[in-house]
């Protein structure tokens, strides 16, 4: 395990910023950061366990668990407050029966929100699977994630 | 051959426009036309995306918004010869909404491939650089400094004052900073010129490093703009091959390099001194100010951190003089300023104009008012931490000090439409919840003062002690205004005060209730 991690890490040490590179690279490789990568994270940037655990957990990008197959981001702030983020947000939570910030017991769809996509003058906008998407219809993107859930697409 | 232009900017791919390119290319090789292709940046008209555009005797003519679905008429149609197409806008330039713009930053975007450095030069790309070159670093200040440019971010302090700060620090190692962490609601003006023209901030900040001594730069980018970073790690390595950057920059003797570095999702790391913070691998917390970060910034080092915006209006100062900059605009408030139309608008997008200009011409006359077709109840100007103005403040002009005389702040120049369907209460609610959401945790009045907002918010909007609860709100307001270490908690109070006074009703409103 340890040997992975630190092969994956090791080539960050040193660069400005080379702590936050590591941890994008790792959590591009697994999707989430494993509380049992940290130490040895740790241990190959000549940092405390408590400093890294600090990182990871002040950026909202960095997961601590593995989230659904499909992640779908809808933007919560005021330009798409303003043509309807919380409607659109609040169908396709219903659609699928979960809370903002969780995954459907199946695995397959988490639902977060996200603070501006640089799209405000299309809202309500929304990224899903890493895909921008703008000009949503609640009730046609509500079906969208629907049928991810349900295995359709 | 039939030359068209299509954008690649994320306003015109998060509705389609890829779908487009690949249908037009289908449809053209299936009928045996001959085309050229061209992605851009957008010209800003975000509600004509995607706009695709014809090359054509008299200038380029456009369609929009358009789908897959319409590309087999308008292709059967020989494109230029398809005027009576209903998505048919004529000739693209005479439309109102750029006609009768200043593009001086934007003037390239959308008519440009971003990722062509030939185009950028034969579009006048390097001028100011190369004028840069032949003078001395105190020079390149000067004309900063003549130009009157202030800082684009938000906090609108004097360029040249802080160019001056770095070039006359004495150290080892000098930074350019570029702060792409483009996070406010109702901003998109940065990530428009690195999608659109990103060749233009590369070479903004290489006359920055030529003028404070700095031979090494970086660009914060904020993770939500994935089109942005594929852009721009395409132009830096195309700069590099090309020679504006690296060890010998365009054959000047100066060095100068430059990374991209990716932000992990944290609106407080626009904030320079938490964004130096991420940047150095760490939690993005705020730092007391002073140290300044121009004497002691990125790793300790003298450090210019400037907004996007900030940067891409250099090389033209250069080229054109400092003293053609600052006769642009009103007053104190020099040159043109790109201003993002957002929210519930009907022609929403990216209007640069000098300063000045006011708030209903870009609102009514540009905006053409809702998208809803309802009226326009309030606006939100510059950002999550800017105020809401009502109708009757709308023919302030767009500058600095207007602004501040009327307690709001233009910001970065974001602009949110709302209808008559806004609570202003749960605005002011959502004010707080955004600010506890984002604050980074290391003063108290932001900490704790943007939950306690909220709290009190959530009582006076369930009709709780409404009378008092207003007071309660306004006193953690001036507590949050004094006491917190940055503008997050500084001016959450903005948006909470000017809905209390511009909307009283909507908050008294719930007694009783």
């Amino acid at each position: 395990m340890k040997g992975a991690v630190e092969i994956l890490v090791r080539p960050f040490v040193g660069r400005t910023g080379g702590l936050i590179e590591a941890l994008h690279a790792l959590h591009a490789r697994d999707g989430y950061i494993d509380a049992a990568a940290i130490p040895d994270i740790a241990d190959v940037f000549n940092l405390s366990k408590a400093e890294v655990k600090g990182v990871v957990s002040f950026y909202v990008d960095f997961r601590r668990a593995p989230a659904g197959r499909h992640i779908i981001k809808i933007c919560q702030a005021e330009a798409c407050q303003a043509v309807g983020a919380r409607a659109l947000t609040n169908k396709s939570l219903k659609a699928l029966e979960i809370a903002l910030g969780d995954t459907t017991a199946s695995g397959a769809v988490t639902i977060e929100p996200v603070y501006c996509l640089g799209l405000c003058a299309s809202g309500p906008a929304a990224m899903v699977d890493g895909a921008l998407r703008a000009r949503l219809d609640a009730d046609a993107f509500a079906a969208e994630i629907q049928r991810l859930e349900e295995g359709c697409v | 051959m039939i030359k068209l232009f299509l954008p690649l900017d994320s306003s015109a791919v998060a509705v389609g426009a890829n779908g487009v390119a690949e249908a037009l290319l289908a449809e053209a090789a299936a009928i045996g036309m001959e085309i050229k292709l061209v992605r851009t940046g957008s010209r800003g008209m975000h509600w004509l995306e995607p706009l695709l555009e014809v090359e054509t005797a008299e200038g380029r003519v456009g369609y929009g918004p358009i789908t897959p679905a319409d590309i087999t008429a308008i292709v059967a149609a020989g494109f230029n010869q398809a005027g009576d197409h209903p998505l048919y806008l004529g000739l693209v330039e005479d439309i109102p909404f750029f006609k009768d713009q200043d593009r001086q930053i934007f003037a390239r975007c959308g008519r440009i491939n971003p990722l062509s450095f030939e185009d950028y030069r034969k579009h006048h790309g390097l001028g100011g650089l190369e004028k840069a070159i032949k003078l001395d670093d105190a020079e390149i200040c000067d004309h900063i400094m003549a130009s009157g440019l202030r800082g684009r971010g938000g906090a609108a302090f004097p360029a040249g004052i802080k160019w001056n700060t770095v070039r006359g620090a004495e150290a080892d190692q000098k930074y350019i900073v570029c702060n792409a962490d483009e996070g406010d609601s109702g901003t998109f003006a940065d990530r428009m010129i690195m999608e659109g023209d990103p060749f233009l901030l590369i070479e903004g900040m290489v006359i920055a490093g030529l003028a404070v001594g700095a031979t090494k730069g970086f660009i914060y980018l904020r993770s939500e703009y994935p089109v942005a970073r594929g852009i721009l790690a395409q132009a830096i390595a195309t700069a590099y091959k090309d020679g504006l950057l690296g060890v010998d920059v365009m054959g000047s003797g100066h060095a100068f390099d430059l990374e991209l570095f990716m932000g992990a999702g944290a609106y407080i790391c626009g904030e320079e001194t938490s964004l130096l913070e991420s940047l150095e691998g760490k939690r993005g917390q705020v730092r007391a100010k002073p140290p300044l970060p121009a004497l002691q910034g990125l790793h300790g080092k003298p450090t210019l951190v400037h907004n996007v915006i900030s940067l891409c209006a250099v090389p033209a100062i250069l080229q054109k003089g400092g003293a053609w900059y600052k006769d642009i605009g009103v007053g104190r408030s020099a040159g043109t300023m790109p201003f993002q139309l957002a929210g519930n608008i009907k022609h929403g997008g990216l209007f640069e104009a000098p300063f000045g200009i006011s708030l209903d011409d870009l609102i009514n006359e540009y905006g053409g008012g809702t998208r809803s077709g309802r009226p326009v109840r309030v606006v939100q100007v510059g950002g999550p931490l800017g105020a809401y103005l009502p109708p009757k403040l709308f023919d302030t002009a767009m500058d600095y000090e207007a602004f501040q005389k009327i307690g709001a702040g233009v910001g970065h120049g974001g602009i949110v439409v709302f209808d008559d369907t806004v609570n202003l209460a749960a605005q002011a609610k959502y004010a707080f919840d955004f600010c506890a959401e984002e604050s980074c945790g290391k003063c108290t009045p932001c900490r704790i003062g943007s939950v306690r907002g909220s709290e009190v918010m959530a009582n006076i909007i369930a009709g709780e002690n409404v009378v008092e609860n207003i007071a309660l709100v306004q006193d953690l307001c001036e507590v949050m205004e004094d006491g917190s270490l940055c503008a997050m908690g500084g001016m959450t109070p903005v948006p909470v005060i000017s809905a209390l006074e511009h909307f009283p009703d909507d908050f008294e409103s719930m007694r009783g209730k």
